[in-house]
């Protein structure tokens, strides 16, 4: 099996697994109604996943995300409720900005050459900064069109709904496997990822490739801010305190190698339904308590950590060879 | 010269390159005809790889011009240079590891229809051409999932699919088996009859004899002679790398008659799978044994197992008669070796720590955390070597990346005179530095020997070796293959034994 | 101590040494100009801010304020200053304050003497950075990847030991580590400034703090040098866990409480900003201690500031990016490559024949 579909394969498994055991204790988790918010309630840490997935493809780190995240709900808020603009006109202006903000860290990571967790920490500041300043209180949105999104879903059988906000992000997943694997910006990505003086000496353009990497990063965190802002219908500077952490660990559970190179989108999702699963887990459970889901995250995070660095040390298996004479 | 360029595919004309003080290459010329393996020889230093970096655009010339079919061209970059026609494989490949074959043959020329990868379609002609290089594999797998010997042809179909006038290949035997040199060398002699220029770099003779066609000799910076191989030894060959006059150049220096000491450090049956063969080699007191060589046949390695910073996997070392354990450099130096090693950059400076600190290192950590010495301790030490040794620096207490090459070399070496050692092993000691620091160095290790030190210097500079060695090793293919002492301790016969080779017999002797 | 050499007659000459560095110069660093340009900001904004008083038998002034309010991310510089010397970085201290400060919470309101409660919470924090040791050492994992797994888990440990409740204790001692104050001045300057001195001392008089640099300057001509680096980087993780600990029991201390989610909630990122401000180059190196503390009362001296000024404390956040922004700016090849052009062309005009 190919190397990098390795822990892939064991966070499929482990998920399945993991399923399966929860169904057994607990026989409603089994339901489109469970799957359904599954979708919903991990709509924006799936997104800004997503992002963070060509970010650490590319061998860097976007630490600024849960601020980005938290910086959109704070302008979509200010701009319907202060100034009366129609929330699609706001969710644009918020994508523009953010898409600025993350070509602005990239271009500053590239001709800085600086560390990328250290530019993105300027970011993160700026961005929950910024937000404050905007508004340092939390401001409740309401709006027709919020209320008519909230009721628009697809009905499964069952029970279940797939929200605007959950069908969002399986079409932002669409979107990011798309761009990883068919365009050439993903072969750019991973070429980065792999070694930035190859790629630079095979003709990938560097500067561009790493100022569109964060830019897709930050558009997408804007776009989970808007989702946030959907799901709770309100903008707060600290909303989505941490949620780059939960990024990170939804990536690097998916089976992307922490430095680059290695790995695939779609692993992301099945990161993020791992880390769902944890919290529904807990909720139906009724006695463990909420924390629990970040030592279990911590636990995965280490043990794929230590998986990588077993399955990426070890000599690569050497591949029979045809010679014709 | 007018009658080259006719068939000269790609021409250098008075190349000078300037790196701070030094001349890298001083006025050189160089050409290719098309449907040639020319290949270009010297030592670590010579010049070889800026004379590459030139032509492929990776450095700009300080003087001279390159001239590509006649007409002059300067390339801005090795990307520039591939559009015009020169690929470069080097020998670390640079491609990507974690990306399939065919991706690595085709990144950034994908063709894709609206916006997406024709995956199919690369696959497809990935395969394709591999298969013109006579290799059939699924395209589709890790490229590092393949040998080295897989990933140089697939460096080099990409490199001639998108140039295709000149290919330089740039060491890329070094970690190829036998099998695997044999297939390479097809692949060469195919695109050579396709009428590619091809360059050719490697430290292995042998393979230069087999696959070239001419060979140009470079030393110091300077091109010593380009001829057909048809017309030249073994012999020549090695002679014209390692020393101006060699054959002519000898007097004897009553050093290898000298009385030795007694043994001071016992090297017995010490190797490693694939690095260097066992050998056996004691060092006695008041003496020193040169090291000869070419670059690749095992005499650094030699060094590093002696020294624990690569582990033995068999033999044992004893010192004054007791068994000692050497697995690390820590215990190497506690057992009282020292070692200034062949990057002096990488491996030896501290860049940012002054010079002062950088001369008490290793004594301060031999001494471990708690005996620190103290200032006027330090300064002590650092001007009392500084002064042997003639460290030129403006105050000890600048950091030591601002001194000269020579001086930086000087520095290690007072690092380990400071640990009072018993056994110094020298890495090419002399390599890249100045005349006036070169003399200071050579006089040093002389003193050393007077001083009862054994010592281990390895070098390419034939006239060196035999100038202050009492004995000389000689290392070929990762064995040690001879002992010279007495009168054999001579350029000649030196130059003889690293060119001698069991397959292959000299016309002239 | 053997030093003699057998190897050349000690020559009698007096080595060429350049002037140790004088109080003047230190002082002219552009760390302690920026602390003045600070200071005289808020004194401006606030012209009573250098007033200091005696009440109640200790200091009270906003000077004594910033020092205090500083002291969590000067003694968590102090332990990543030694960590980004070696070219590492620890992004857990963060998670580690939030456990030390849980441990002494729940021991003391169960019962357990303060003094147990506190050496317990201290081990905690050696055992947390040992663990960070061990992965950036023995698995050779990068020490960002490798801290950032306490970063995860250590706040939903934390949660554990206080079982997610934020945890009030009345404790004397635990208080008087947070809040008290020894001669007039409050306990955590007295905390900061001991471990800042002790710690200075450590490294300087022993060879600790030479080994760590010539590590964090060139591992492996470390290696070629007998320098065994593997204690050294545990030791240093485990220091560095040690302080965050420290910090932790400062900071609950002074609420009175221990508070899992929030405590020292981003102060990773401060403890690395003050060390950069400090001058310690994130590519290892050359460190101080002492001046990574300045940068820590540097980055105290905005918050005060921003706050006295009427802004929200929020607005901190944008000021501190900028000042990230800047020193990144600063220290670019390109800002380089301008300084070297301006000094260096007057030189080598001087040189030429």
């Amino acid at each position: 099996m190919n190397r990098s579909l390795r822990p892939l394969a064991a966070t499929a498994i482990i998920f399945a697994l993991a399923y399966a055991a929860a169904i057994w204790q607990f026989p409603g988790l089994w339901s489109t109604r469970v799957l359904g918010n599954f979708l919903t309630d991990n709509a924006f840490l799936g997104i800004a996943a997503v992002g963070m997935t060509f970010v650490i493809l590319s061998g860097g780190i976007d630490l600024s995300v849960g601020a980005v995240i938290g910086f959109t709900t704070v302008l979509v808020a200010t701009l319907i409720m202060w100034g009366g603009l129609h929330p699609l006109v706001a969710f644009a202006i918020a994508l523009g900005v953010a898409a600025a903000f993350g070509a602005a860290m990239g271009a500053a990571i590239h001709y800085l050459k600086v560390p990328s967790f250290i530019v993105t920490l300027a970011g993160m500041f700026l961005a929950r900064g910024g937000a404050s300043v905007l508004s340092p209180d939390s401001i409740g949105i309401k709006h027709a069109f919020f209320t008519t999104v909230s009721k628009t879903y697809i009905l499964f059988p069952g029970g279940g709904r797939l929200t605007v906000i959950g069908g969002v992000m399986l079409l932002v997943f669409l979107f990011g496997i798309v761009l990883a694997h068919r365009t050439r910006f993903g072969s750019c990505v991973y070429a980065l990822g792999g070694s930035e003086t190859s790629a630079a000496l095979m003709g990938v353009p560097v500067a561009r490739t790493t100022i569109l990497i964060y830019t897709l990063s930050s558009t997408l965190a804007g776009l989970a801010g808007i989702v946030f802002s959907l799901y709770t219908s309100a903008g707060y500077s600290l909303s989505a305190v941490g949620v780059e952490l939960d990024a990170i660990a939804a990536v690097v559970i998916g089976g992307t190698l922490l430095t680059g190179g290695y790995g695939f989108v779609a692993g992301t999702l099945i990161g993020v339904m791992l880390q769902g699963l944890v919290q529904t887990y807990i909720v139906f459970d009724g006695t463990l308590s909420s924390w629990w889901t970040k030592i279990v995250i911590g636990a995965l995070l280490f043990m794929f950590i230590l998986l990588q660095r077993v399955v990426f040390s070890a000599t690569a298996p050497r591949r029979k060879v045809t010679w014709k004479a | 010269m007018e009658t080259d360029s006719a068939t000269a595919v790609l021409q250098a004309r008075g190349i000078v390159k300037i790196f701070g003080q030094h001349r890298a290459l001083d006025t050189v010329d160089f050409d290719l005809r098309t449907g040639e393996v020319h290949a270009l020889l010297g030592e670590n230093g010579a010049g070889k790889s800026t004379l590459i970096k030139i032509l492929t655009g990776a450095y700009q010339p300080d003087g001279g011009e390159v001239l590509l079919q006649g007409t002059p061209v300067s390339f801005r970059d090795p990307l520039q240079a591939q559009g015009y026609g020169i690929g470069t494989v080097y020998q670390e490949v640079n491609l990507l590891p974690n990306r399939s074959v065919a991706e690595n043959l085709f990144l950034g020329h994908q063709p894709t229809r609206w916006g997406l990868i024709r995956r199919r379609e690369i696959d497809e002609r990935a395969a394709a051409l591999l298969a013109t290089y006579g290799l059939e594999i699924d395209v589709r797998a890790e490229l590092s999932e393949y040998s080295v010997a897989v990933q140089q042809i697939v460096a080099i179909a990409r490199a001639v699919e998108l140039s295709g006038k000149v290919l330089v290949l740039d060491e890329p035997t070094a970690s190829l088996d036998r099998n695997e040199v044999d297939r390479l060398f097809e692949v060469v002699e195919r695109l050579k009859s396709r009428g590619l220029g091809i360059i050719f770099i490697t430290h292995f003779l042998d393979q230069v004899f087999r696959l070239s066609d001419r060979v140009t000799i470079l030393r110091n910076g300077r091109k010593i002679g380009t001829q057909p191989l048809a017309q030249v030894s073994t012999t020549d060959v090695v002679r014209m790398m390692l020393g101006k006059d060699v054959a002519f150049d000898h007097h004897p220096t009553g050093l290898s008659g000298a009385e030795r000491g007694i043994p001071r450090v016992t090297f017995k049956g010490m190797g490693k799978a694939g690095r260097v063969a066992p050998f056996d080699l004691t060092l006695h007191e008041g003496e020193v044994v040169g090291v000869a060589g070419l670059l690749g046949s095992g005499r650094t390695e030699m060094a590093r197992l002696m020294f624990g910073v690569d582990a033995a996997d068999q033999g044992s070392v004893e010192i004054n008669g007791r068994a000692v354990a050497v697995k690390t450099p820590a215990q190497a130096v506690a057992a009282g070796f020292g070692f200034c090693p062949e990057d002096r950059k990488l491996d030896g400076i501290f860049g940012d720590l002054s010079v002062r600190e950088n001369i008490i290192i290793a004594l301060q950590a031999k001494l471990g955390w708690f005996r620190a010495l103290n200032r006027d301790e330090q300064i002590e030490l650092a001007g009392r070597y500084a002064e042997a040794l003639d460290i030129r620096a403006a105050n000890h207490d600048m950091p030591v990346k601002l001194l000269s090459g020579g001086n930086q070399q000087k520095v290690i070496l007072a690092r380990w005179l400071a640990i009072d050692p018993s056994v110094l092993i020298l890495d090419e000691p002399t390599r890249g530095i100045d005349v006036g620091a070169h003399a200071e160095i050579v006089r040093t290790i002389n003193r050393l020997r007077e001083e009862g030190l054994a010592l281990l210097v390895i070098s390419s500079e034939l006239d060196e070796v035999v100038a202050y060695s009492n004995r000389v090793v000689v290392m070929r293919d990762r064995e040690m293959v001879a002992e010279l002492t007495g009168d054999d301790v001579a350029p000649d016969v030196i130059v003889r034994a690293i060119a001698d080779h069991p397959t292959r017999q000299e016309p002239s002797a | 101590m053997n030093t003699r050499p057998p190897v050349f007659p000690s020559p009698a000459t007096p080595p060429p040494i350049a002037r140790p560095a004088g109080w003047a110069s230190v002082l002219l660093r552009p760390q302690f100009m920026a602390l003045l340009a600070v200071l005289a900001v808020n004194w401006v904004l606030f012209p009573g801010f250098f007033n200091i008083t005696w009440q109640d038998g200790r200091l009270f002034g906003s000077l004594i304020d910033v020092l205090n309010r500083g002291a969590p991310v000067a003694i968590l510089a102090i332990g990543m200053t030694a960590v980004i010397a070696t070219k590492g970085v620890d992004l857990s201290v963060g998670a580690v304050m939030a456990i030390a400060g849980a441990a002494a919470a729940v021991m003391v309101t169960s019962g357990v003497p303060a003094w147990l409660a506190v050496s317990v919470a201290l081990a905690a924090g050696l055992v947390c950075g040992l663990w960070n040791g061990v992965l950036v050492t023995f698995f050779d994992i990068q020490p960002i990847i490798a801290t950032l797994v306490l970063m995860v888990a250590g706040r939903g440990l934390a949660q554990l030991i206080t079982e997610g409740s934020i945890v009030t204790f009345s404790d004397p001692f635990l208080i008087f580590i947070g809040t008290g104050s020894v001669l007039g001045l409050p306990t955590p300057i007295v905390l900061a400034t001991l471990l800042m001195v002790i710690a200075a001392l450590i490294v300087r008089r022993t060879a600790l703090g030479l080994l760590i640099e010539a590590v964090g300057v060139n591992r492996s001509a470390a290696r070629f040098a007998g320098i065994s680096a593997r204690t050294l980087l545990l030791l240093v993780y485990s220091f560095a866990g040690f302080c965050a600990a420290l910090s932790g029991l400062i900071v609950a201390g002074d609420i009175r409480g221990a508070d899992a989610n929030n405590a020292g909630l981003w102060l990773e990122l401060d403890a690395i900003l003050a060390v950069v401000i400090g001058g310690t180059s994130l590519l290892g190196g050359r460190f101080s201690i002492p001046m990574s503390v300045l940068g820590a009362v540097i980055i105290q001296a905005m918050n005060t500031g921003i706050l006295i000024s009427g802004f929200s404390p929020e607005f901190n956040l944008v000021v501190k990016s900028g000042v990230i922004i800047l020193i990144l700016v600063l220290q670019s090849p390109y800002a380089a490559r301008l300084v070297q052009r301006k000094s260096a062309a007057p030189t080598s005009k001087g040189r030429q024949p």
